[in-house]
């Protein structure tokens, strides 16, 4: 089915009366997912936000508890609020992102209720992508800038209109109170074709790299990637898939609350222990950990990579290390028999 | 929903003791409010729980008592860092947050039937003095053969619960051994480190499974003594220490290879640490 983005239009404001909506918007240069009134506010071409969407279910800062002492008596107080929500314009890559979230933030022993209140509560719009980064990989990783996994809508920009399909039961339901859905002509099919058939030109092999990495905790191969590395987190944090966080206190006299925040195993300090002991010290201990994390214990433990090939960690390194190149390089090494 | 595992329970501070003359080893003894909080807070040596000093901050800290001491639940925790360090100076009567019982804890159905022999240096001897109290008590002595604890700390003044030691002494169920690293006044029994004693007392590996906890290299040279008197990987578990933040297997900091210490862990027989990369 295709729908005129006029009418479009009208539907979005007339849910963003009902539901929180989060859509792509321009700041400052780029693209962020912001809190939106009315359709028209919607960033419509560009290529991908610069950060993920993540936030929505797991911000970068929340509060879990907040507390008040009064002597040696204490009063602790949930703090999971959740609105219902309507994540507009994500990219396909993003949608499998919040697939593999799901994983980590539901494991066989706990459920956490902060990322999936949230979850639970949101409607997923995705939106196909028309042009494509020189850093998108996500056809090498079973996706493609078509893919409507993860959506529960999806929307293919035909110009004017877009074509739309309901992909879950949430999708359908929302779908449901739309006005002026019309068949896609073949001029529409040609152009959704097009779309649908589109693959990133960049690609990586990622075949055998789980079974590679096995037998490659002591390869050589870590001794050289991790060099230019500032141990930053720029590229955990624009990941859609890390999902490493740290537990602090905010305290004000006898007040405060526990909040949680993003942290990344780039950090020298995400392991230290209070003796002093660090079983990841070093920068080249932390790179493998990213890589044996995102492609082979994430693999063992859930049954799919964690990178979605949105290339975000490639375009915001400072130093230029590109994972594709890591990829690569684990692919290329040679194993050290023992 | 089902309950929310990021929010502790209230427990009180009943008991702040200080456990060894450095002064940096307490034993904290905290009070269920409710019948229903303990009923919920059912756990088994090895265990841990995440101790939350409000203000402060939360760490996770092994559970020293028994499930069979009812009312109660301790942890003797070394003076090292910010929550730790105000739990120390926390006064009795002091309210305190517990989320927990997490992790894994001693294959106590295992054991059943087998000669234990304990061995513990230092301050890590929480959860194996849970594990020897579960042992000895009336319910469960007769599920399990001989009990050897080889227990050794630098000096005297730093072992920790010195009273129960005593009991242990004097009491036929339980062979205690204890050991200190030099020659010390008044101190008539083993010295010399865990490793060498372990070899000196060199317990039958038949039928018996050790467990050791202790500082890494108290582990790293006991292990080929153990090896040498016949112990097999599969006869010997550990439980180890990580940095933690969620203990629920999410925030990400304390895996090895694909194993999250918090969840998986924190006991590990020698040949499940074998199959993991060893990076702690």
């Amino acid at each position: 089915m295709k729908i005129s983005k006029e009418k479009f239009g009208q539907s979005f404001d007339a849910l963003a009366a009902e539901y929180q909506v989060i859509a792509p918007v321009s700041d400052a240069g780029s693209v962020s997912f912001k809190a939106v009134k009315k359709f028209s506010e919607v960033k419509q071409d560009y290529l991908n936000s610069k950060l993920p969407p993540k936030s929505f279910f797991f911000p970068q800062h929340e509060k879990l508890l907040s507390y008040k002492k009064e002597g040696k008596e204490v009063t602790v107080k949930n703090e999971l609020k959740v609105e219902k929500t309507i994540l507009f314009g994500i990219r396909p890559c993003d949608a499998k992102g919040f697939l593999l979230l799901d994983k980590v933030f539901k494991n066989d022993q706990y459920t956490d209720p902060y990322y999936f209140e949230r979850r639970d509560n949101t409607i997923i719009v995705g939106v196909a992508c028309n042009k494509i980064a020189p850093t998108c990989f996500c056809s090498s990783l079973g996706l493609s800038p078509a893919s409507s996994v993860g959506s529960d809508i999806f929307l293919i920009d035909l110009g004017d209109s877009y074509q739309i399909e309901a992909i879950s039961d949430n999708g359908k339901f929302l779908l449901g109170g739309f006005e002026g859905l019309e068949e896609l002509s073949n001029e529409d099919q040609t152009l959704v074709d097009t779309i649908q058939s589109a693959e990133t030109t960049s690609k990586v092999d990622v075949s055998t790299i789980t079974a590679k990495l096995d037998k490659m905790f002591d390869s050589p191969y870590w001794d050289t990637l991790h060099e230019k590395c500032l141990s930053c987190n720029a590229c955990s944090f624009s990941c859609p898939t890390c999902h490493c966080f740290d537990i602090s206190e905010e305290v004000l006299k006898n007040e405060g609350s526990r909040v949680r925040t993003w942290d990344g195993c780039m950090a020298p300090l995400f392991t230290l222990h209070g003796s002093g002991h660090n079983p990841r010290d070093q920068k080249k201990s932390r790179w493998r950990q990213r890589m044996l994390h995102k492609f082979n214990y994430f693999v063992h433990n859930n049954g799919d990579i964690a990178c979605v090939g949105c290339g975000r960690c490639i375009k915001n390194c400072p130093v230029n290390l590109d994972i594709r190149q890591a990829i690569d390089g684990v692919n290329k090494a040679e194993l050290v028999v023992d | 929903m089902e309950q929310n595992p990021y929010i502790p329970i209230t427990m009180k501070l009943i008991k702040n003791l200080c456990e060894t003359e450095d002064k940096l080893v307490n034993t904290f003894t905290l009070e269920f409010l409710s019948k229903e909080d303990e009923e919920n807070f059912k756990y088994m040596p090895g265990q841990f729980a995440e101790l939350s000093a409000y203000g402060h901050g939360e760490a996770p800290f092994g559970i020293a008592t028994s499930p069979t001491e009812p009312g109660i639940i301790k942890f003797s925790v070394a003076k090292v860092g910010c929550v730790s360090n105000a739990l120390h100076l926390m006064e009795e009567g002091t309210m305190v947050g517990v989320r927990g019982p997490m992790g894994n804890y001693y294959p106590m159905e295992t054991f059943k039937g087998k000669n234990l022999v304990i061995i513990g240096g230092g301050f890590a001897f929480t959860t194996l003095r849970s594990m020897a109290v579960y042992m000895l008590d009336e319910k469960h002595r007769a599920d399990y053969g001989d009990i050897t604890v080889i227990y050794g700390a630098r000096n005297p003044g730093l072992l920790l619960y010195k009273e129960e030691l005593a009991a242990w002494e004097a009491n036929p169920n339980i062979n205690l051994i204890t050991t200190i690293d030099r020659p010390a006044d008044g101190w008539n029994k083993h010295v010399g480190f865990i490793p060498t004693v372990v070899g000196e007392v060199a317990p039958s590996a038949v039928d018996t499974y050790a467990v050791v906890c202790g500082p890494p290299v108290m582990i790293k040279y006991t292990l080929p003594v153990l090896e040498k008197l016949g112990f097999t990987p599969e006869q010997i578990y550990t439980s180890l220490e990580m940095r933690m933040k969620c203990g629920l297997g999410i925030c990400g900091r304390c895996n090895i290879g694909p194993k999250y210490v918090c969840k998986d862990g924190p006991v590990f027989s020698m040949a499940e640490l074998k199959e993991l990369p060893s990076e702690y």
